[in-house]
């Protein structure tokens, strides 16, 4: 057994600690409070190859593994959750389809200005009446003289109407299957296609910096060749991606729950009560350590799915773990971090205020921990 | 164009330094070893040259260090350098800024070059005498504190040196040395596909003999010996002035000032 990183997953993670913490850091408070998307760093991340960290070179990525994926999110995570849902959003649900499922034309037209960072893409999948359960899409298109008639809503959708966005790729509802049941397939919809509208960004609690719509198809009208993978696949294919998006979750809340804790340690030491700095009482240092071995051991989980994607094995089990684990440490490593700032937590200065904010979405996003829960009890056949 | 960077590899600047007493050196271990800070500066103003000039152009880092330090040198790689040489050799330790520069010189002049470029200062011997000396033994001319090369090419380079009241335009033959500062811009991120790619490109190592190195060096050829190091003195406690208002807080302090005869 070998824990070591190699030298380029090492170097992968000092080089985006570095940005982050010159680049992104500084501006998270004002980025969170002007609900601003960061353009420019979204270009930035571009430059450094961060938009298409795991795709092969020849699609314009930097052909890094998922271990470096994993390690890029938690260090963007730390500094700004908002910043790392946009690099992670875009690189694991909007290209990552086109690279698993796209036929080679496909690839080269979608996949290549989106590694490079040039373009956003959003995943379609949630509707207003279709989270957690998925295939219950309602989202229709019919086929008609070698058109894709489309109509239905989406909702919360990341990085769907920014300026940079391309386009978004969605399930709907193209036919029956033999079994009665509905047919689901993907179909990629441009940011043009006629009757495809945006609303504007949801006002949310957290991840305020990221993109977020509701996505409105009113007979939208899109070519035939615009389905992506195989027609009735689309709600499997679409799941496999979200097995693979787990670990982008995991690795943002142990990355949001490393920068409560790195807050935390520095202001237990600054802040004086009865004489001394409040990190000498052992409630308050105790409560350091367990944050800290939590985020150890949720690292840890998040490393190890990473690892087995990267070794081509069956990493579902361990990304569900992972994500249900590290979400729930988020959860109370932020609920500490606020409880060691005292009143000051609750400002909105402090930086644990916002990961206070930006954490409850670790425990929804891309499989709630209920969903997770679900899932194990499956594999582990109860 | 061939251009060299020297590069110095130095404990890591953010981390606490401690000297030994009893070799009065830095104690390197335990500690990670980074390119010196100015040195990133020379590797940027390096790399937008040859963005600049085009294929022609290569970038080498050069540096001399222990041979189990090779890894640091993959960053400056990483960032966009071609490839790297190293000067390793046990004789070597303990050098002082002249041996470091003539058994430096020797080994350029054995990888030649067209412009070396330098940081001004190293983060942890901080003498900032050897790229003076280096161009003095390479018998080139040495511009320092060159904050932008103005033109280079047909054997010739013009560059704005920095001085305290502004700058001056100077000029001279190549092959040339530069030290640059910190206005070249900002040392790049290395990007995801240099890191990638850094593995793939040579570092190698030349030995004292490989570059004709026949003088006395490292302690043995040292003209300088560290005779003793001490901390500067801890600065005393600030004191804290507590005043009734503002008024009453301005007269203290400058009373403080006028005993000391500072206003
Ligand atoms: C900021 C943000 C960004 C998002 N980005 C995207 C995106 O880019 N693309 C996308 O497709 N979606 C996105 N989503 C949607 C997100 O994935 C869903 O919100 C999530 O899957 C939950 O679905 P829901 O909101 O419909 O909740 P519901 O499914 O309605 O769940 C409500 C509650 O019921 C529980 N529950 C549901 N079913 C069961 C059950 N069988 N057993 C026990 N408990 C159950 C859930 O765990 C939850 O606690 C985003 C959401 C947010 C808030
Ligand atoms: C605490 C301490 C005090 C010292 N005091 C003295 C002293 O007073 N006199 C003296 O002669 N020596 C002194 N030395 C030794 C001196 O540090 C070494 O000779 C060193 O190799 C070169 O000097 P420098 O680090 O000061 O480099 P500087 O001259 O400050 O470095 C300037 C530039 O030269 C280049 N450069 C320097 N060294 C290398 C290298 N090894 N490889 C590649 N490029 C390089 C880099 O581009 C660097 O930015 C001291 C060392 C220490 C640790």
């Amino acid at each position: 057994m070998n824990l070591d990183l190699t030298a380029e997953q090492e170097a992968i993670r000092r080089t985006v600690r570095e940005f982050a913490r010159e680049r992104v850091a500084p501006r998270a408070e004002e980025m969170d409070r002007e609900e601003a998307f960061p353009y420019d760093l979204v270009r930035e991340m571009a430059g450094l190859g961060l938009m298409g960290l795991p795709f092969p070179e020849e699609y314009g990525g930097s052909g890094a593994d998922t271990v470096s994926y994993a390690l890029a999110v938690m260090e963007l995570a730390r500094a700004d959750a908002s910043t790392a849902i946009t690099m992670a959003a875009h690189v694991s649900l909007g290209a990552m389809p086109f690279y698993l499922f796209g036929t080679s034309e496909q690839k080269e037209r979608y996949l290549v200005p989106l590694a490079r960072g040039e373009k956003l893409w959003g995943f379609g999948l949630t509707e207003p009446n279709a989270g957690s359960d998925a295939g219950n899409t309602q989202t229709k298109a019919v086929l008609r003289d070698g058109k894709w008639i489309v109509n239905g809503t989406k909702a919360f959708i990341t990085n769907s109407g920014t300026d940079m966005t391309a386009g978004t790729t969605i399930t709907a509802v193209t036919g029956k299957r033999p079994d009665g049941k509905p047919e689901i397939s993907n179909l990629i919809l441009p940011q043009d296609a006629p009757g495809f509208t945006r609303s504007k960004k949801y006002r949310k609690m957290g991840w305020r910096a990221s993109d977020t719509r509701e996505l409105v198809f009113t007979d939208c009208e899109i070519s035939e060749e615009n389905i992506l993978g195989a027609r009735g696949d689309g709600l499997k294919n679409f799941l496999t991606i979200l097995d693979g998006g787990r670990i982008s979750v995991a690795a943002l809340s142990v990355g949001l729950a490393r920068g409560a804790y790195d807050e935390s340690v520095k202001y237990a030491k600054e802040r004086h009560a009865f004489g001394k700095p409040i990190s000498k009482f052992q409630a308050i240092a105790f409560k350091i350590v367990d944050m800290a071995t939590e985020i150890e051991h949720a690292e840890l989980m998040v490393l190890k799915a990473a690892w087995e994607k990267d070794q081509g094995r069956d990493f579902v089990q361990s990304a569900s773990y992972a994500k249900l684990y590290a979400a729930e440490v988020s959860h109370r490593v932020v609920n500490d971090a606020v409880q060691i700032h005292g009143g000051y937590g609750f400002m909105d200065e402090y930086p644990v205020s916002r990961m206070y904010r930006d954490q409850k979405i670790n425990e929804i996003g891309e499989g709630t921990n209920e969903v997770q829960r679900m899932i194990l009890a499956k594999l582990i056949g109860l | 164009m061939k251009i060299v960077v020297t590069v110095k590899l130095v404990p890591d600047p953010n981390a606490v330094r401690r000297i030994d007493p009893a070799t009065k050196r830095l104690v390197r271990a335990g500690v990670e070893t980074a390119l010196n800070p100015f040195d990133e500066y020379a590797i940027e103003a390096a790399l937008q040259l040859k963005e600049r000039l085009g294929a022609e152009t290569t970038v080498t880092i050069f540096t001399m260090a222990p041979e189990s330090m090779k890894e640091s040198l993959r960053k400056a790689l990483a960032m966009g350098a071609d490839d790297a040489v190293m000067l390793s050799d046990p004789a070597l330790e303990g050098s002082d800024v002249s041996v470091t520069s003539y058994a430096m010189a020797q080994a350029l002049k054995k990888t030649g070059f067209d412009l070396i470029l330098s940081g001004a200062l190293s983060d942890d011997g901080n003498t900032g005498g050897v790229p003076g000396a280096l161009a003095e033994y390479l018998g080139v001319p040495g511009l320092t504190n060159v904050r932008k090369i103005e033109e280079i090419g047909d054997g010739r380079i013009k560059a704005q040196r920095e001085t305290d009241s502004g700058y001056q335009v100077v000029s001279g033959p190549l092959p040339a040395l530069v030290t640059v500062t910190m206005a070249v811009g900002e040392p790049r991120y290395a990007s995801l596909k240099g890191i990638m790619g850094a593995k793939k490109k040579t570092i190698s190592t030349l030995s004292a003999a490989d570059c004709g190195i026949d003088r006395l060096v490292g302690s043995d050829g040292a003209k300088m010996e560290v005779v003793s190091i001490a901390a500067p003195k801890a600065r005393e406690k600030a004191r804290v002035v507590e005043a009734e208002d503002g008024a009453a807080g301005a007269q203290a302090i400058l009373d403080f000032l006028r005993e000391r005869k500072l206003v």
